[in-house]
């Protein structure tokens, strides 16, 4: 019988299936604390007033400016004109709807698939998306032209007895992306709660106290807490990935339903959540780069989280080279002599072939060199490659919006678009507001979530000796 | 105010060893008693013998209730209180109300989610007796308290403290009540 009974032995699996483990294994809870939140507590260093100058002058002067004049003067200081009535206030919109994409997919969808790593990178990815989601919202609020008639969007009982027309996808959107702003602030507070309390016990002065202690909300850390909370993240992850899919959709639906050439797809839902999501991975790589190394958190945004991304980028971009490919067989092969003409025009029209190129060699063919893993793990070619997909997903939203309307059913009607320099300083504007912000978040809140990196650690564990499980009778 | 204390609170440095100090208290038959942690120990959910938390009720209904609500007010807007027709289209249809009333189930579900989250947790509250000890603070950090409340039935300070003390309880303590 005892030869029978042979001892079991525990293969270990080959290197390349072995699982990175979320955090290095022998860092103890008060280490990981003390990491996280030193960048918090420390002086603040240079790079950090480098760059949040100029980012808050862009914020506090260059977009009030650029909007001021906008809405004091009208619509016609943009450049938008007959026939192209959407320019950059509605590429920067959809861009930045979605830069925000990916922080929700990180957060959320990896959350509830169960992947440890995204523990790491998880708050930074989200801290993107609340912030870009505000950039987005500016644009639909200025663009309509008469700003102050931008409560007609919102159904409330008024004396003229009129109501937001609800078979339009531009409402669903008024509808989505207020719904993704609040969603994923809700989910981004909740997850900071824990943390908030962490500064709060640490914090030294009376001022951080009374901050971190306020909206912290009285959290103990209590076991009935945290059987709560972990049920809302759950319930809230679930819901954030809802809106993966259902914000960016809706966009695309904006264009699908008119009859435009170029827009008039069904595919342009998907194509939107795909690039929205590929776009925003871009931008998550752009910040956590120099970030993980400015904030000293290479050990825990480590280089195997850098290369989960950037292969996820590649998935992206191969979906994008896949749509890519879709939209031009299906304008050959409807027949549609419209259709042929822009997506002909779109690579080698005389204006604006440009932004068909960028889209297939930035989009879909860059990022194959993720592919190779030594490009993987250089840094500074990640960064770089990451800065060309965002702005190369921009060039697409260029194409897809200015490139379809210059030349519609009239040839008399054709005609070119330039932007104006309210054009450019609303979205530098933006740009600025947007890192202003992040910048602010990383200085003032751990841009880790160190509740949750502690709890995926062995330390963490009271199954596992560091977690002292020794003498714990099964 | 009366000084009633608050409970008994015992410190624990490994999860390994409040989880064990758990199950023994449960087992010395107290009510009123929590474990304090820096993060939400795994197992602790069994052996306090917490149910499937309410949470998801507080999302469901305020889902729900918004789905309804948004299909009602489409349906009042559109069909009832000022019909409008537009290229044909029926004045109300489900399908095309579906996408805002399905946004704002998800936006109903989260804000249902977080109030469910906030309101079982009684938060946001301003103080908690606990946050009186100097040592508390070191439980976002990496240290595990185990409190039993004197309100508890079983409660007599000399016996539950012997029982702390059993267990491995650091620094076993009186808190006063504010």
């Amino acid at each position: 019988m005892a030869e029978s009974a042979t001892q079991l032995e525990s293969l270990a699996p080959p290197t390349e299936l072995r699982r990175m483990a979320p955090v290095p294994a022998d860092r103890s809870l008060g280490w990981l604390t003390d990491k996280l939140t030193a960048f918090n507590e420390g002086r603040t260093p240079l790079w950090w007033w480098v760059l949040f100058l100029p980012a808050a002058f862009c914020a506090a002067v260059v977009l009030p400016g650029a909007l001021v004049y906008k809405i004091s003067t009208g619509v016609g200081v943009w450049g938008n004109n007959m026939p192209v009535m959407w320019g950059w206030d509605i590429i920067n919109f959809v861009w930045w709807v979605g830069v925000a994409h990916a922080g929700t997919l990180i957060s959320a969808m990896l959350f509830l698939t169960r992947q440890h790593w995204r523990t790491a990178i998880g708050r930074a990815a989200e801290a993107m998306t609340v912030f870009s989601v505000m950039m987005a919202g500016l644009y639909p609020a200025i663009h309509v032209g008469r700003e102050w008639f931008d409560w007609y969007m919102i159904p409330i009982p008024t004396s003229n007895g009129l109501w937001p027309q609800f078979r339009s996808p531009l409402m669903w959107d008024v509808f989505a992306v207020n719904t993704y702003l609040i969603v994923s602030t809700l989910f981004w507070y909740m997850g900071l709660i824990p943390d908030l309390a962490l500064m709060r016990d640490r914090a030294k002065t009376r001022v951080r106290k009374f901050l971190y202690g306020l909206f912290a909300l009285g959290w103990t850390g209590s076991a009935r807490q945290w059987h709560n909370y972990e049920k809302a993240y759950l319930v809230l992850s679930g819901l954030a990935t809802l809106l993966v899919f259902t914000v960016s959709s809706i966009v695309g639906m904006d264009f699908a339903t008119a009859q435009l050439a170029g827009w008039h797809e069904t595919i342009f839902p998907f194509y939107f959540v795909a690039g929205a999501v590929f776009c925003g991975f871009g931008m998550v790589l752009v910040l956590l780069i120099p970030l993980r190394k400015w904030c000293h958190l290479e050990d825990i945004i480590t280089l195997a989280h850098i290369d989960k991304i950037c292969k996820l980028t590649l998935m992206m971009g191969c979906v994008m080279g896949y749509i890519y490919a879709v939209e031009f067989f299906i304008a050959w092969y409807s027949g549609n002599p419209y259709d042929a003409w822009v997506f002909g025009h779109r690579m080698f029209g005389h204006q604006y072939w440009y932004g068909g190129w960028m889209m297939i060699v930035v989009n879909a063919s860059l990022p194959q060199l993720f592919w190779i893993k030594k490009v993987r793990q250089n840094l500074k070619l990640i960064f770089v490659i990451a800065v060309l997909i965002n702005i190369g997903m921009w060039f697409e939203r260029f194409t897809i919006i200015v490139g379809s309307l210059y030349q519609d059913f009239l040839p008399a009607n054709w005609g070119v678009y330039y932007p104006t320099w309210v054009d450019v300083a609303s979205y530098v504007g933006t740009l600025g507001a947007f890192f202003m912000l992040y910048l602010l978040f990383v200085r003032f809140l751990p841009m880790v979530p160190v509740s949750e990196v502690k709890a995926i650690t062995p330390c963490a564990d009271p199954h596992h000796a560091l977690g002292g499980a020794k003498g714990w009778r099964a | 105010m009366s000084q009633r204390p608050y409970g008994l609170v015992a410190e624990f440095d490994s999860p390994a060893a409040v989880l064990r100090a758990a199950e023994e208290v449960r087992q010395a038959g107290y009510r009123r008693w929590d474990v304090f942690s820096p993060f939400p120990v795994h197992g602790l959910d069994k052996v306090m013998g917490f149910q499937n938390s309410r949470v998801g009720w507080f999302s469901f209904v305020f889902g729900a209730g918004a789905f309804i609500g948004t299909m009602l007010m489409i349906w009042y807007c559109n069909d009832f209180d000022y019909p409008i027709l537009i290229g044909g289209k029926p004045m109300f249809s489900p399908p095309m109300s579906v996408v805002p009333s399905y946004i704002l189930l998800v936006l109903g579900a989260a804000v249902g989610a977080f109030i469910g989250m906030v309101a079982l947790n009684r938060l946001p509250r301003h103080h908690h007796p606990l946050f009186d000890r100097k040592r508390f603070a070191l439980v976002s950090r990496d240290k595990f308290f185990l409190a039993i409340g004197a309100n508890d039935p079983k409660f007599s300070e000399a016996e539950t403290r012997r029982l702390l003390e059993s267990l491995g309880g650091a620094h076993v303590e009186l808190v006063e009540d504010e």
